[in-house]
This record gives structure tokens, sequence and C-alpha cells, in this order.
């Protein structure tokens, strides 16, 4: 365990968690010295991410004991190729979102942005690692609690107004996920991820009622965190009025509902499970009415930042119509997409976000005097647009069509995705050429100058960021096939949960049994479960690490 | 006792979805801990109903009470706390720029 790098796994976790209270405690009033920390953080997080996506890529899931508790009694993180593509993901997104917020100015407008920041990035590296139910839980909790500081950041009657409906939105999530873990822990007895696949694998169906109970409500508070109809209401409203970085960052927080969804049912509650398709039941509906709902949304919204909230809600429909289906080959899809659709919604936010900050009324979609650098803007919406309604030659039209290419046969799925595409393209379209071109036939008179963006300390960098993103999306479309050999890869782990449960499980009955060989335990019968928890009567190892 | 519990559970959690369900805030916080006071005492009965044991093993001792329960509860209820205050200061500080209390987004048009 001396090894470093055998420590790399929980890296995600413990760099932030160190950076946000330094930043907080000891570079409270220099906002330049933040900037850095924050930045670097980042960076630092991006080559640890990529480092650990590399040692993913070959070999079975690896498995971090914390504090050294063997399995089921202690917490694991499991780092396999699905949480790997996560932590990239994330570290992207993070990167940009602290360039923009440092170009535009944003982390100057209220305290403690950056040490939020990161609070946040910990939250949800440690959702993506955790391979245990009620550690989920605790990360999900702590990446809430840093968005509800990063939504309400600089304050505001409506955002706080939002910010209010959110939190109490996600409080009852919570609850409902206690409810859940709850009801599993009575059945199984149980809340390693691991273990939890084994139990439930073992159950026998006559018996499997309440089990099914505790997962069609894990069903339900994953779909909370992923805006799925008929929980989608929480999102519009806070996405249009948060910040616009942090609108941004959420673009990865309705992933995780969904990467929770895809972890837990395809591990824990598998179709051959005692539950059955109870999730595939439940979400291909679900899914098709989120897809409409999101894509008539945006054709319905008077304001370009609702329009793209509502981009985001179809595209969580889209990808859970692949997932829903629980194969590997529509997993591919919805991974391709998945990667695709967030990056491509953290762009949009960003550039609605650079609109807002250079037009008078805000974001409705009307036409206005032209705005300061309202060529470029123009086409960066035009481009990040096309790749969300999905069409060529960007990744969201190879996304969508890996999608229907998997979901061949079922008719209304092609129907939703093909009319509802025409519906989002028709929707950018309108908002784009009201806000962008008709503003050109209004010309400004003489003396009046365009309003500057506030505290636009580098816009150049804020255009960066949003550059990079976009380029990212690009390099995502050419690199196209390699990618999908990627996802090839993390759908094939996926499907074959048994890796998983045997990295986590097995482990400790080697290493128990070389233990008692080696002597340490000469009376190590049968009974390895005591021999396994030598100081049973610590109290309870395996919270120590939760609070 | 089963039935008693239950039945608290029950009471506690419909009440609290009840007042969730309220137009202004302060229902909703109180609805909201009614609720988070509900799912503890049922995350506590989720390792089955025991009175009177010792949660640790110990010599002479061959009856127990699950003490995982106890601590995901001990969580639970470190988290609602400090999540129910963060969601006062909100609301006080919505309150504050609003002047009025409406949870929902267009408040005035209901005054």
């Amino acid at each position: 365990m001396l090894n470093l790098l055998d420590h790399l796994i929980v890296a995600p976790v413990v760099l932030p968690a160190f950076l946000a209270p330094l930043i907080v405690l000891w570079l409270r009033f220099d906002t330049n010295a933040q900037r850095v920390f924050s930045v670097f953080g980042m960076l630092a997080m991006l080559a640890i991410a990529v480092s650990l996506a590399m040692r993913a890529s070959s070999g079975p899931p690896e498995v971090y004991r914390l504090g050294d508790w063997e399995a089921p009694f202690g917490i694991v993180l499991v780092l396999d190729q699905l949480s790997a593509l996560m932590l990239v993901l994330n570290a992207v997104l993070g990167l940009a979102i602290v360039l923009y917020s440092i170009g535009s100015g944003w982390d100057k407008r209220g305290w403690h942005f950056h040490s939020l920041l990161q609070f946040q990035m910990m939250g949800i590296n440690g959702a993506f690692l955790t391979g245990d139910a009620f550690n989920l839980f605790v990360f999900f909790e702590v990446l809430l609690i840093a968005s509800y500081g990063l939504m309400i950041h600089s304050g505001g009657r409506d955002r706080l107004k939002a910010g209010v409906q959110y939190v109490v939105y996600n409080l009852a999530g919570s609850t409902l996920f206690l409810f859940a873990l709850g009801t599993i822990y009575a059945t199984t007895g149980t809340l390693n991820m691991a273990d939890l696949a084994d139990k439930v694998a073992q159950m026998p169906a006559a018996d499997a009622g309440l089990l099914r109970v505790g997962a069609a409500l894990l069903i339900l508070v994953f779909a909370v965190k992923a805006a799925l109809v008929p929980f989608q209401f929480w999102l519009p409203g806070t996405y249009t009025n948060a910040p616009g970085p942090v609108a941004a960052l959420f673009a990865i927080m309705t992933k995780i509902g969904v990467y929770a969804i895809i972890r837990v049912y395809t591990l824990i509650f598998t179709p051959q499970s005692p539950v059955g398709t109870l999730a595939h039941d439940l979400l291909l509906p679900a899914a098709g009415v989120t897809l409409v709902i999101g894509m008539v949304g945006i054709l319905g919204a008077r304001d370009m930042g609702r329009a793209v909230a509502y981009s985001v809600i179809g595209s969580v429909g889209t990808m859970i119509l692949a997932f829903a289906q629980f194969s590997e080959a529509a997993t591919v899809a919805g991974l391709y997409y998945l990667v695709h659709s967030t990056l491509v919604a953290g762009a949009l936010f960003l550039i609605v976000d650079m609109v807002k900050e250079r037009r008078e009324t805000g974001l409705v979609i009307e036409a206005q005097p032209p705005i300061r650098n309202q060529g470029l803007l123009a086409s960066l919406f035009f481009m990040a647009a096309i790749g969300m309604a999905g069409m060529p030659p960007l990744s969201g039209f190879l996304g969508k069509l890996m999608i229907l290419d998997v979901t061949r046969g079922q008719w209304w799925i092609w129907a939703a995705i093909l009319v509802t595409s025409l519906i989002a393209i028709v929707g950018f379209a309108r908002a784009g050429s009201t806000v962008f071109w008709k503003s050109e036939s209004l010309a400004r008179e003489e003396g009046d100058e365009m309003p500057t963006p506030e505290d636009g300390t580098s816009a150049g960098l804020a255009f960066v960021s949003v550059g990079g993103l976009l380029a990212a999306i690009v390099a995502w479309t050419v690199f196209a096939g390699p990618a999908s050999r990627y996802m090839q890869n993390v759908a094939a782990q996926l499907y074959t949960p048994q890796a998983y449960i045997s990295a986590v499980m097995e482990g400790a009955a080697q290493r128990a049994e070389a233990a008692a060989q080696a002597g340490a335990h000469p009376e190590a019968g049968d009974d390895h479960d005591v021999q396994e928890a030598p100081h049973t009567d610590a109290p309870a190892p395996a919270q120590a690490d939760a609070h | 006792m089963e039935a008693l519990v239950a039945s608290a559970i029950g009471v506690m959690t419909a009440a609290g979805v009840y007042l969730i369900l309220r137009l202004r805030v302060f229902p909703v916080v109180l609805g909201m801990t009614m609720l988070t006071y509900a799912v503890n005492v049922f995350l506590f009965a989720s390792g089955r109903l025991a009175v009177n044991m010792p949660p640790v093993l110990r010599e002479g001792v061959d009856t127990y009470t699950d003490p995982i329960p106890q601590a995901l509860v001990l969580t639970a209820i470190v988290i609602s706390f400090g999540m129910t205050s963060v969601v006062v200061m909100l609301a006080l500080g919505a309150f504050v720029e609003a002047g009025d209390d409406y949870i929902d987004l267009d408040g005035e048009a209901e005054k």
C-alpha cells in the first residue's frame, strides 16, 4: 500500500477536498491566487483523470479500500472504464468552466466561487467513483450542497427564489433516496454495490416484492437528478436563473443521474435479477415523453436560456431511450451521445451567457440593436445549436444515428427522435435568427454605445473556453471511430458485471486466506467473515468514512 | 410496536408531503423537517426493531441489534440538519430580496 500510484484512485476526491478549504480559508481575499489555484487544480484533475482512464482501459476494475477495510464492511471506491470516462468528462468541463468564470469575471461577483466549484468537483468525482450505495448518497449531498451555493452565486431576487425551489426539490429527492436505501438494506442487509449485486441475484423471485419497491424508488431518485419526466420541473427555472458558468457545470449534473441509472441497473438490478425488466419498462416511456417535452420546450421558450435548458431535458430523454434498451450496442450509442451532449450543453450555456452580458434586455428572444462580438457569437451559437439539434456534420448527428441504428424496429422511438430533432432545429433557428440576424436591420443611433460586458476583464479567455469546448466536440466527431471503439470496451465491461463483483468481493476473500496461511490467524477455519473484521468492536467502520 | 412505529412514519410522511406542497416557504420548511424525521425513523427501523440489545459483538451475548442502520441514520441526521439550515438561510435571503415568501417564481400574482 506504500505505492503512491495505488492511491491515485482516491486523488480525484482528495485533491479538490484539499484545495477548496485552502482557497476559502487561506486565499479568501486574494482573487488572483484563488484563480491560479483553481486553474491548476483543474489541470491536475484532468491529468489524474486521463491517467486513471488509461489505467482502467486495460484489465478488470480496480478497487480502492478506504481505511483498508475489506469490501462488504468498509467503503470501496471502484475504478472501472465508465467511472474513468465520466471523470475525464467532468475534468474537461470543469476546466472550461473555471476559465470562463475568470474570463467573464463571474467569479468576482460573489464570494467563494472557486472553493464551491472545487467542492462540487469533489462530490461529482466521488459519485462517479464510489462502490457503495450509501456513499453515493453522501457524495450526492456533497455535490448538491456545493451546487446550492453556486446556484445563488451573486444573488438577486429571481435567482434566490429559483434557488429555494431547487433546494427544496432536491431535498425531497434526497429523502426519497434514503427511503429507497432503507428499503434495500432491510431486504438485503448490505449497501455495498458488488455485495448487493450478489445478494439480489440469489434472492428467490417470490421474496423480491419489497426489493422491487426499493428499485422503483431508486429509479425515481435518479430520475429527479436526470430531470426525466415527470420530475423535470426543477430544471428550466434553475438553469435559466443560475449564473452562466454554473448552468454550464450543471450540464453534467443531469448526467450523474444517468450514470447512476446505468451503474445500478446494469450491476445490481439487472434484467436477469428478480427485479426483472422494471427499469426498462419504467424508463422507456418516461424517456420518450422527456424527449418530446424537452424539444417542444425549445420551440416554446421565450428566452434563450430557457431554450437551452429545455434542450438539456431533450438530450437526457434521447440518451435514456438508448440506455433503457439495456443492451451492449445501445449503451455504446448512449455513451457516445452522453459525452457529446454534456460538452455541447456546457458550450451553449456559456455562449448564451456571453450574449446576455452584452444585451440590454437579457435573453428575451426579440430583435435588438447589434451587440459587441455579434458575428463571432452568432457563429458560435450556430455551431453549438447544430450540435445540440443533432444535424450533420457534428457528433450530435452521429450520436443520434447510432441510437437510431440500435433501436431499429421500434418505430415510435424513430418517430420521436426524428420529429423532435426537426422541432429542435426550428426552435434554435427561430431563436438564433431573431436574436442575431434581425438585429442587423436595427442600426444603433449616433452616440448610442454598445453595452460592454460587466467586469469584462478578459473576454478573450471566455472565448477560449467556449472555443475549447467546441473544439472538443469537433474532435469527438473526427475521432468518432476510436471513440466508439472505446465505448464498446466500456459497455462490454458494464455488461459483464461479474468482473466488477469479483474485483470487489473475491479480493477480500483471497487476502483473508493469504493472511490465514501466513499464520496471522492460525485459528482461521471456515468462518472467514469474523476473521475479516478484526476490530468488530470498533463502532461501525463503514460509516466513519461517510461522515 | 411495529404497528406503532410504522403508522408514526406513515403519518409523519403524509404530513410532510402535504406541507411541502404548500405555497409559502415556512410550511415547506416544516414539511421538509417532518419528512426527514420520518425517513430517519424509517432508516432506524430498517435494521429490525430490537429493544435493549447491544449493537457490538461481545463475549457472553448472543442477540444483537444491527449497528449499521444506527450509523446510517447518524449520517442522515447530520446531512438533513445541515440541509434544513441551508434552506432556511436561502429562504430568508429570498424573503429579504423579494419582500414575500411565496415559493413559486411569479409569487406576486397570488397576493
